[in-house]
């Protein structure tokens, strides 16, 4: 059974001209220890799916619809006091920009036993003690030392490493990492996509890996899910997308990807842009880009069918 | 830390000295006190007695310096009016003024900051939006109206507090204190409550709307990732990151509250400096006035160097600038 069962999920913003559905049928399931990448231009509705998953949609913001199941037990529509105690314990986060994610005026140290005490039983004593292995384990050197230490006065990767033990520190399940690397050099982004994998690997921790980078993407996960105009555009095992796209989309993504291996005069790009959530075309949303569009894509919407390797949203793929 | 508080007080020097000289000039400038201390009667070579016995013959800065030496060593000179020693008269009024401005200031932290944040977390309630109209009615209305609403409803109609003065006072040393008897707690209800209402909805609206800019922030939202509990992330991780400007605004009213009770203590005719103020001005008491400007400034001096340390206390960021900054001279 999966661990983490998203059926059908729709999220809707109310505004004053009217309902915005960002995010509109998406289900995908994450297997134990699995990693699932989710891609995507800004605005597809990656990172508002884990927000809905962990329950943190900002208001006004809402599940309009469709089932979010954690071990087969249903999780969207819990209590807030019972979600609680899922965030952090069996569903753990990682934020983009960790410059903010991390409040200022507590040590790390004091972060960390924190979150373990909130859902672990643990004394001061043994809490502490397992901060500062938390901190060695991230790559944190000195980390009795390193604990009395407030954010400031680590770098951004430092403290990316911090928020990734806060993340993991109640030994969750699932972790949410959403653009984990965005925000840091180059030179450390990959230093921390590898503690992720390793970490996450030696726990058998499920991670759903948001990100708009196909290279990590490429790098880190064994499934992967693309999204558009917030719906599943294709879903299936890392190398089939990567190297065998069936939806034409995906096929742009990948060509807009420099290979070293491949000699290329200039990359390809998708004309166009994403359509705007009040805009959303007839039939299936990426039809206006889309170079093999064909009339019945534009106006009867694909669901995910099976192609090949993966599955796609795509009506070339109609048996 | 040492260092920093002695720069601190080095940099108060100036301003004592800036301070003192307009207190100085308030003798010059406001009345001759030859005239009003010689009388109806007396002849030219009383006149010259007396000025050159107080010193008036000596030039500008010679006097002010004597005026700052004798104010450092807590002579201020003696009251016209009273005929005593000012710093005598001060110094026996001063208990009820603090004790006044402290109760007020504790009861507009203790109902302004819960209240704050209850506004901040629950910002739609009508119970919020009740408390923000009472807080308007706290902004605008004037003190003294305040205070006579009050003495109108709880003395007059209800009989329930007394409209005016201490009540019994117990002494311990130099120190009065109407903390410990019932008619001095009795007394101090209504005069507190009109000092401190300004304080209390001012610091109810800002930690609101500090409450409500933290409450956006990455850290909090992370901390409800990470599965905290309300009362931690609203208290433990929101209230605290909202804590510089309040700490900065409340120890700033906390000076005004002492220098500025001259109202409430007139409403209810409070034995404290701010109606010995008042009294003087009636007369013009120059010393008493003189004193009182420096006592002021003395006031805000050390509220501004405990809100500094405060600082250090509550925003760790500050600790390393400081450090960084000390390193690097």
């Amino acid at each position: 059974m999966a661990l983490l069962d998203v059926e059908e999920l729709k999220v809707e913003f109310p505004t004053r001209r009217g309902v915005l559905r960002a995010i509109d049928g998406v289900s995908f399931g994450i297997e134990p220890g699995e990693v699932l990448g989710v891609v995507g231009e800004s605005g597809a509705g990656k990172s508002l799916t884990g927000a809905a998953i962990i329950g943190l949609l900002e208001p006004p913001g809402r599940i309009a619809g469709g089932r979010v199941l954690l071990d087969g037990k249903r999780i969207d529509n819990l209590p807030p006091a019972r979600m609680r105690e899922i965030r952090g314990r069996q569903i753990g986060a990682i934020f983009q920009d960790p410059l903010t994610t991390l409040d200022p005026v507590y040590p790390v140290g004091r972060q960390l036993t924190e979150t373990m005490q909130t859902h672990l039983k643990l004394s001061d004593a043994d809490a502490r003690r397992r901060a500062v292995a938390w901190l060695e384990r991230v790559g944190i050197p000195a980390g009795a030392q390193r604990v009395n230490a407030y954010p400031h006065e680590f770098s951004g990767g430092m403290r990316q490493r911090v928020v990734i033990a806060l993340a993991l520190c109640a030994e969750p399940r699932l972790v949410i990492a959403d653009e984990p690397t965005t925000a840091l050099d180059v030179s450390i982004q990959a230093q921390i996509i590898e503690l992720l994998k390793s970490l996450t690997r030696d726990h058998g921790t499920s991670v759903m890996l948001v990100t708009h980078d196909m290279g990590v993407i490429a790098e880190t996960a064994d499934r992967v899910a693309v999204m558009y105009a917030g719906r599943i555009a294709e879903i299936g095992p890392v190398r089939a997308v990567v190297k065998q796209p069936a939806h034409p989309y995906t096929e742009g993504l990948m060509g807009s990807i420099p290979w070293i291996e491949r000699k290329v005069e200039r990359l390809r790009q998708i004309d166009g842009a994403m359509p705007r959530l009040n805009a959303i075309p007839p039939g299936c949303a990426f039809n206006p880009r889309c170079p093999h569009v064909f009339d019945r894509c534009r106006v009867e919407r694909p669901d995910l069918l099976d192609a090949g390797a993966t599955r796609a949203a795509c009506w070339l793929h109609d048996a | 830390m040492a260092a920093f508080i002695l720069s601190r007080i080095l940099q108060a020097i100036p301003v004592l000295l800036v301070v003192g000289f307009i207190a100085f000039a308030l003798f010059a400038f406001v009345g001759d006190p030859v005239v009003t201390m010689l009388g109806q009667d007396y002849t030219e070579a009383q006149r010259q007695a007396l000025i050159h016995s107080l010193g008036l013959d000596q030039p500008f800065f010679v006097q002010y310096a004597h005026f700052m030496w004798a104010a450092l060593h807590g002579d201020f000179g003696i009251s016209y009016r009273l005929a005593r020693p000012v710093a005598g008269l001060i110094a026996e009024r001063l208990p009820a003024t603090l004790e006044l401005a402290f109760t007020a200031s504790v009861l507009a932290l203790l109902v302004g900051l819960p209240m704050g944040v209850y506004t901040g977390i629950y910002r739609n309630a009508a119970s919020s939006r009740l408390f923000l109209v009472f807080s308007l009615i706290g902004v605008s209305l004037p003190t003294f109206l305040i205070g006579i609403l009050l003495i109108l409803v709880f003395s007059v109609m209800l009989h329930w507090l007394p409209s005016f003065g201490r009540g019994d006072v117990v002494h311990l040393g130099w120190w009065s204190t109407g903390f410990l008897t019932i008619s001095g707690l009795k007394a101090l209800v209504l005069p507190a409550i009109t000092l401190g209402l300004f304080q209390m909805t001012l610091i109810m609206r800002l930690v609101r709307s500090e409450m409500l800019e933290v409450l956006r922030t990455d850290y909090i939202k992370f901390a409800r990732a990470r599965g905290l509990s309300d009362r931690a992330i609203n208290f433990g991780h929101a209230l605290r990151n909202t804590l510089v400007p309040v700490i900065t605004i409340v120890g700033l009213q906390f000076g005004l509250v002492v220098a500025f009770s001259i109202v409430t203590e007139t409403v209810f005719q409070w034995p404290g400096v701010g109606l010995l103020l008042i009294q003087s001005i009636a007369v013009a008491d120059i010393p008493v006035m003189s004193a009182y400007l420096l006592l002021v400034a003395v006031v805000f001096v050390v509220i501004n160097l405990v809100v500094d340390l405060l600082y250090y206390a509550v925003d760790p960021r500050l600790r390393i600038e400081r450090r960084a900054a000390a390193g690097a001279r």
